[in-house]
């Protein structure tokens, strides 16, 4: 797969706070990339960085094989949707589409076919004449991807872009963005620090923090094998349990508990060394009721707390002196002080060393 | 059943009752109408003087009302009262005033909004020195710099003359009006700026097509201060130029402190009005306009 977009030992710094560290990613073409992290990890300005509108202290960026570290914004082939989406509240979303044409030049009747198409494929034809003011958030993000959109650009940049939205809003537009990457396929690169967002629209993820890339991966990699345990306390809702123990005799040991470690994946395929450690295991991991004699490895447990959310119920209980959440299905009959009986799937889990806290 | 429910209800219910002669209201409307009563007052005196015949005003009472309504002092003021050797009123002031205001305005908001948009959106190096040299050019007492301006003035050749006048008036708009758009200009969204950059429009380009066209408020605010505060300039017109282009408010002050002959007063309070009609018609035609710019980010730090 031909690369769309490369970054090359990126470096930012303001004053002597560095905000980009020696940072490499390479996106394909037409891949959709999240850049996912928490607030002031450096993932907004990474974006801004590769739209040009912030100069880098070093390193490079290239854009369908062309160096444009250099480059103005405009030149760079990129359209960028952002947070608040940013229309020219003046001019009437014509007026919004055909500003870059415009200014680019282009002859009349070019810009006319370009909008057509355009408001076509975005569904806006009927508000063409309209001002921003009078657009719903949904027909306001529309415009501004369509202004990505005519200027016939390689890569799509978003910041954010539904972080302003009520939450089913935004769960319909997340779904209009799929379906949009999967007609255009172009290269989109998308900011956002909602995980789930990240999830169902990225072809990869790369999580952020601290101004580096700490994992590049599918969604698949990132939720079954992250590669630290800020991943994988980052990803997932609600979030991993984790078991402070030690590895010993290819088993994990916590409090009297000894779960075997049949059937894990270790980095290093010779297996761990003995040590400190951490388990991590994933509350949708955890199997209650009839389904409990098929797993390896079982506990007993008393009921300390339900959060019923409809779909789901959350319990939480106590497992060797740890807090520890299972998912159980929104149905189940259960209610606090019951005794319950867990299944583990080990081959599921994660294990990081404990000062490290890589993946084991 | 649906109505015993609501006549069931005792005690307090529905809106509250107000009282119109409360103390509190008494209080606040009675100091309202004196305060009002107190700046009105001379205005109305004015009005009523510059309608009376000399006659009448020598009678003495200045709050009746004229017997006999003359604009004769309103003709006089405007276009015969003397001052000095020349006796054209202050027609020839009015326009001089319009030939200083107009270009001083213009000019003074066109290099002060790009002043302010380039120190808000493309902040070079140095910019916040820049800045603060210029704001604190804003405390400099006026009378400092006279008369090294006058210097200036006389070496390029402008001392005395309109342009000279103009430029005086530029220079001197330039701190509180740059303070004024750079803050109005970066309360404006940071992703419009972006969207403009990405979309290829350079500095004028984003200046003249996207900023300028949102700051409609801040224009206002920009040319009230501007206007009033040029219009109402004495101590500049006195001092750089000559009596050929004296502005109003200068030949206000040489027919109200003309020496000779008897005073008139009815074509002093003419006079008067006349030249602080210009200030109140913008005040009246922009008011609300005014409030907004002032609201929409030009305290805000």
């Amino acid at each position: 797969m031909k690369n769309s977009v490369e970054i090359k030992n990126l470096d930012l710094q303001f004053g002597a706070v560095k905000v980009l560290q020696d940072l490499n990613l390479d996106i394909g073409q037409g891949e959709f990339l999240v850049l996912l992290g928490s607030s002031g990890c450096g993932k907004s300005t990474l974006l801004n960085c590769i739209a040009g509108l912030l100069d880098v202290s070093g390193g490079q960026i290239h854009i369908n094989g062309r160096n444009v570290t250099w480059a103005e914004p405009s030149e760079r082939g990129i359209g960028m949707v952002f947070q608040s989406y940013a229309l020219y509240p003046q001019m009437t979303v014509e007026g919004n589409l055909s500003f870059g044409l415009k200014n680019a030049k282009i002859p009349k009747p070019e810009i006319e076919k370009r909008i057509k198409h355009a408001s076509e494929v975005l569904q806006i034809e009927p508000l063409l004449k309209r001002k921003p003011a009078a657009l719903s958030g949904g027909q306001r993000q529309r415009v501004a991807i369509g202004r990505a959109l005519v200027r016939d650009v390689d890569v799509f940049l978003f910041d954010e872009p539904l972080s302003n939205l009520d939450a089913k809003l935004r769960a319909d537009l997340r779904v209009e963005i799929k379906r949009l990457h999967h007609k255009l396929q172009n290269t989109m690169i998308y900011v956002t620090h909602d995980q789930i967002e990240a999830m169902t629209l990225a072809d990869r993820i790369a999580i952020m923090r601290g101004g580096q890339i700490m994992q590049l991966g599918s969604p698949d990699e990132i939720y079954g094998r992250p590669i630290n345990k800020y991943v994988a306390d980052f990803i997932g809702s609600p979030s991993m349990n984790f078991l402070e123990g030690h590895v010993k005799n290819n088993a994990f040991e916590v409090g009297d508990l000894s779960i075997p470690l049949d059937g894990y994946e270790f980095v290093d395929a010779a297996g761990a060394t003995e040590g400190p450690a951490t388990m991590g295991i994933r509350p949708e991991h955890v199997v209650t009721g009839e389904l409990v004699e098929n797993t390896p490895y079982q506990i007993d447990v008393e009921i300390n707390l339900i959060e019923p959310t409809g779909s789901d119920t959350l319990v939480d209980c106590v497992v060797a002196g740890h807090h520890f959440r299972v998912r159980m299905d929104g149905q189940s009959r259960v209610s606090v002080g019951d005794k319950l009986r867990l299944g583990l799937w080990p081959a599921k889990a994660s294990l990081f060393d404990a000062t490290s806290e890589l993946r084991l | 059943m649906t109505d015993t429910s609501s006549s069931m209800l005792n005690g307090p219910q529905g809106p509250k009752p107000r009282k119109s002669f409360s103390r509190r209201n008494i209080f606040l409307y009675g100091t309202l109408i004196t305060i009002t009563l107190f700046y009105a007052l001379p205005l109305y005196v004015m009005f009523v003087t510059s309608l009376k015949g000399m006659p009448e005003i020598r009678l003495g009472n200045v709050f009746a009302p004229p017997l006999e309504i003359t604009f004769e002092p309103w003709v006089k003021a405007w276009s015969q009262a003397c001052t000095g050797l020349t006796c054209d009123g202050l027609s020839t002031g009015f326009w001089n005033s319009i030939k200083i205001t107009i270009p001083s305005v213009v000019l003074s908001i066109i290099i002060a909004s790009v002043n302010g948009y380039a120190l808000s959106n493309w902040k070079f190096k140095g910019a916040d020195l820049f800045f603060t040299i210029l704001i604190f050019g804003a405390f400099i007492p006026y009378q400092v710099m006279l008369y090294p301006i006058v210097i200036m003035l006389r070496e390029i050749g402008l001392y005395g003359s309109l342009g000279g006048l103009i430029l005086v008036h530029t220079v001197f708009g330039m701190p509180i009006l740059t303070l004024l758009f750079r803050n109005y200009f970066t309360s404006l969204p940071e992703e419009l700026f972006k969207a403009a950059r990405v979309d290829g429009a350079g500095f004028w380009g984003i200046y003249t097509k996207v900023m300028v066209p949102m700051s409609l408020p801040i224009f206002t605010v920009a040319m009230i201060l501007q206007v009033t505060g040029i219009w109402n300039d004495f101590l500049f017109g006195v001092v750089y130029s000559s009596p050929d282009n004296y502005p109003m408010t200068v030949s206000l002050n040489n027919i109200v402190n003309s020496t000779q002959g008897v005073k008139e007063y009815n074509v002093n309070m003419a006079a008067t009005i006349l030249t602080g009609l210009v200030p109140l018609t913008i005040y009246f035609l922009s008011g609300r306009m005014f409030v907004r710019g002032i609201a929409a980010g030009a305290v805000k730090g």
